[in-house]
């Protein structure tokens, strides 16, 4: 198998979710992974972008998310790079923890992690953040 | 075709919301919670979501979950899950949520619990 790799870059806007799940669908289904992998990287990839949507480029049209899609004999990663202010990851609550389980928002991440191997975050001052997730065949 | 699909029917004094499609950010939690609020407004306040046919909920889709039943449950009511897909039974365990809600495998036995 070669190294497949494709590039996005679209909008801030929440349709964008839809789009990039859409293709990277198509790109996990040429990568020949399996279902349960396919869906928990569809999981992940959609929480991703809408962070880069939401909270990094806080859907300023004039900022793009791009989205990088990489398929080796090992693995598929996945990178999305917003345009915003970064976050430190380790302050997010736990969402599972018992004060929390009611709340209504502040599991992405932890969906992220769930369901793939590994994602870390590249976070630039100034210069916007990028996640970088993967998944193991 | 929408995001989500919700169709309404009354079984004795619990409204039911068959759905499906998929509950994720945008249209389909926004559908979510109109509907609810909707509900809650007319004082139908026993509600039941018939999530068979939900083959796609996200982060924002469980968080609309979670707000639809804290919403019911404040305004003195009950909201209960019906047929999980495995996949969301699966996200919901994982959350810790599934010892929040109400779930049933079966309607009839989901109307009785509202006795």
């Amino acid at each position: 198998m070669t190294v497949e790799t494709t590039e996005l870059s679209l909008p801030s806007r929440i349709d964008t979710v839809a789009t990039a799940a859409a293709a990277v669908a198509d790109f996990v289904g040429r990568s020949g992974i399996g279902d349960d992998a396919a869906f928990g990287i569809d999981m992940a990839v959609r929480e991703a972008v809408t962070n880069a949507v939401l909270h990094g480029n806080r859907q300023d049209e004039d900022k793009t998310v791009d989205i990088t899609l990489r398929s080796s004999p090992d693995a598929v990663e996945i990178s999305v790079h917003d345009q915003g202010e970064g976050f430190n990851p380790e302050a997010v609550p736990d969402p599972t923890a018992q004060e929390n389980i009611l709340k209504t928002s502040g599991r992405g991440i932890f969906f992220m992690r769930s369901f793939m191997d590994e994602v870390d975050w590249l976070i630039r001052p100034g210069g916007g953040t990028t996640v970088r997730m993967l998944k193991r065949r | 075709m929408a995001e989500l699909n919700i169709n309404e029917r009354q079984a004795g004094d619990v409204t039911v919301l068959d759905m499906s499609g998929k509950i994720t950010i945008g249209e389909g939690s926004v559908a979510l919670r109109t509907a609810i609020r909707r509900l809650l407004e007319e004082g139908k306040k026993r509600i039941l979501l018939n999530l068979s046919g939900v083959s796609y909920i996200d982060s924002s889709g469980i968080g609309e979950l979670v707000s639809s039943y804290t919403a019911t449950n404040n305004a003195g009511g009950q909201l209960k899950l019906l047929n999980l897909t495995q996949k969301l039974q699966d996200l919901l365990t994982i959350t810790k949520l599934l010892t929040v809600f109400d779930v049933y495998d079966s309607e009839a036995e989901a109307l009785n619990s509202f006795k």
